[in-house]
């Protein structure tokens, strides 16, 4: 089969087409935020998030409201419990982090086992892009314009929130809102995220495409320009492979991400394992 | 420029109840620098922190024109330069970026740099000698042009209080005289500074009033009254030694510091 066919074939797919212009919007939005979250030193909390949604997600199932509105409440009131819980014990913040995240993803798992007849648990877990719904499909359009929106005119204040919050707050920069703002996007994207490589996958949507920039890239605008590169082009590359192989859309979109990784670990021109001896030996 | 004046009342803070500084009053005025001096533990970072509004006093309070500092910190009124700074060097920030930072209070929504931002800035860049590195990933300066970057920051900011925590920590003295030069420059047009140091050879050189710490305030008035080797030994517990103050002119032979940093 030639390339072309390789790239044509699918095309004729109604649902095909939609996998592959949702993945790439998906791609988008979470490696744009992916960037804050890798400077940020936010990767834990992202997985944390993006596990604690869960519930959420099943009860806004049942009710029959927007899945974003059920992510939202258990993703914010994760962190919450996180803070509360660091707060009043001495127990160390991994560890706290863990027990959350792992204790809502729990719940989720046991209620999706109670509702079964309308939610299907391996959809979540995993990703079902190729039978994606309309409706889901307006839903991630809507949290993608939010989550631009928002990252392009917060864009420096965001910056300079992940890069020294204590001059953030010296001149009067509201420091609690810009961390409840990324948390927000955080649980929104997750629930974006969640439709294409499901939960278990999204916080590497959330983190790799940001860390692969960031080793090749000594400028924020340039590290998000190639955040997104790496993001939407495993995210439509993955979903094709995963058309011609017949395997998960998920595993092939997150295998592809960190495989850029590893390329950007050993051939990145500044920080690049080929290039740290070199370092070395220069005065 | 319209004066600033800092009023710290009484001002008790507590770390999880412990007391790192007890009762501690002290005016600064415009047109002034106040070097505040201190062993380490002593509380200087505390009453910085204080005054910036990071830790809440148990007692007292702290005043800016009258107002509390929440009420003053949109206008960009005080530049703080911290101890240590705690940000990710490999942060893919420039020196010039970081620099423009001191500028956002002054920017719209979008912090969309004006003709003037960039003025302010190269301005402060070229003050410190950094306007050369200006486009250095901030990982990539030695740690004198750190601290450099930073105070030009708080040079851009224009802010017309200034609080200082060991700028001179780990810089060679030629920055020392650069950074000293540049206090002595903002004072006349009337700036509120205070300015915590270890180099107790360079104080009366350029401060024109001396706060000495201990979890409180020990001493506190003009330097020529204040900084004497009997108050400084009660500051240090005795353990001065031969620091004599006949030396401290700032003179070549400035090895103290090494032991301070
Ligand atoms: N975040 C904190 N939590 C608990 N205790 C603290 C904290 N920060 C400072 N302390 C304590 O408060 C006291 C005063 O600390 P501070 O940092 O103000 O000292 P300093 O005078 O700035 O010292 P140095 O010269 O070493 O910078 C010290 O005993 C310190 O251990
Ligand atoms: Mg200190």
């Amino acid at each position: 089969m030639d390339l072309v066919q390789w790239f044509a074939a699918p095309l004729q797919y109604e649902f095909m087409v939609k996998a592959i212009l949702v993945s790439a919007l998906v791609g988008l939005v979470c490696s744009a935020l992916s960037c804050y979250m890798t400077l940020k030193g936010w990767a834990l909390m992202g997985d944390a998030v993006s596990h604690a949604v869960l519930p959420g997600v099943v009860i806004a199932y049942v009710l029959n409201i927007p899945l974003a509105i059920g992510a939202f409440v258990f993703g914010v009131g994760s962190v919450l419990a996180i803070g509360f819980i660091k707060a009043k014990t001495r127990v160390k913040e991994d560890a706290v982090i863990g027990l959350v995240f792992t204790g809502f993803f729990a719940l989720g798992i046991v209620l999706i086992s109670k509702v079964k007849s309308t939610v299907d648990l391996g959809h979540i877990l995993f990703g079902n892009v190729l039978g994606i719904s309309d409706s889901d499909i307006t839903q991630t359009v809507i949290i993608s314009i939010i989550t631009l929106v928002t990252l392009a005119i917060l864009r420096k204040d965001l910056i300079l929130f992940c890069f020294d919050s204590t001059h953030a707050r010296s001149i009067g920069m509201n420091i609690t809102f810009l961390y409840y703002v990324l948390l927000s996007l955080l649980s929104l994207t997750a629930v974006a995220g969640l439709q294409t490589v499901g939960i278990i996958l999204v916080v590497a949507m959330l983190v790799t495409p940001g860390a692969t920039a960031y080793l090749l890239s000594d400028r924020f605008d340039q590290m998000m320009l190639i955040a997104i590169a790496s993001g939407v082009f495993s995210s439509v590359m993955g979903t094709y492979i995963s058309y011609h192989i017949d395997g998960s859309t998920g595993g092939c979109i997150v295998v592809l991400q960190t495989l850029l990784f590893v390329i950007a670990m050993i051939f990145a021109p500044k920080h690049g394992l080929l290039v740290q001896p070199k370092a070395a030996e220069s005065p | 420029m319209n004066a600033i004046r800092i009023d710290i009342e009484n001002v008790t803070v507590a770390y999880h109840g412990k007391v790192a500084l007890h009762s501690a009053s002290l005016q600064l005025q415009a047109g002034t620098i106040c070097g505040l001096v201190g062993m380490n533990g002593a509380g200087k970072s505390t009453l910085f922190k204080a005054i910036m509004g990071f830790v809440q006093p148990a007692g007292g309070r702290i005043l800016i024109n009258g107002l509390p500092i929440r009420r003053v910190q949109k206008s960009s009124l005080v530049a703080y330069v911290p101890q240590s700074e705690e940000v990710d060097w490999n942060f893919p920030v420039s020196v010039h970026d970081v620099v423009m930072m001191g500028r956002y209070g002054y920017m719209n929504l979008l912090r969309i740099p004006r003709l003037s931002d960039q003025r302010a800035v190269r301005e402060a860049l070229e003050r410190v000698e950094m306007w050369q590195m200006r486009d250095r990933q901030i990982g990539e300066l030695s740690g004198g042009q750190k601290k450099r970057t930073f105070f030009a920051r708080a040079l851009a900011q224009q802010g017309k209080v200034l609080l200082l925590d060991e700028p001179f920590a780990g810089v060679d003295i030629k920055t020392e005289k650069m950074m000293i030069h540049l206090l002595m420059e903002l004072r006349q047009t009337g700036h509120t500074i205070l300015i915590s140091t270890h180099d107790l050879a360079s104080i009366t050189t350029f401060c024109d009033q001396v706060v000495l710490i201990n979890r409180t305030i020990l001493a506190y008035g003009n330097t020529s009254e204040v900084f004497t080797a009997e108050n400084l030994s009660r500051t240090f517990g005795g353990s001065v030694g031969d620091f004599s103050l006949a030396t401290s002119q700032l003179a070549p032979g400035n090895q103290e510091e090494q032991e301070w940093t």
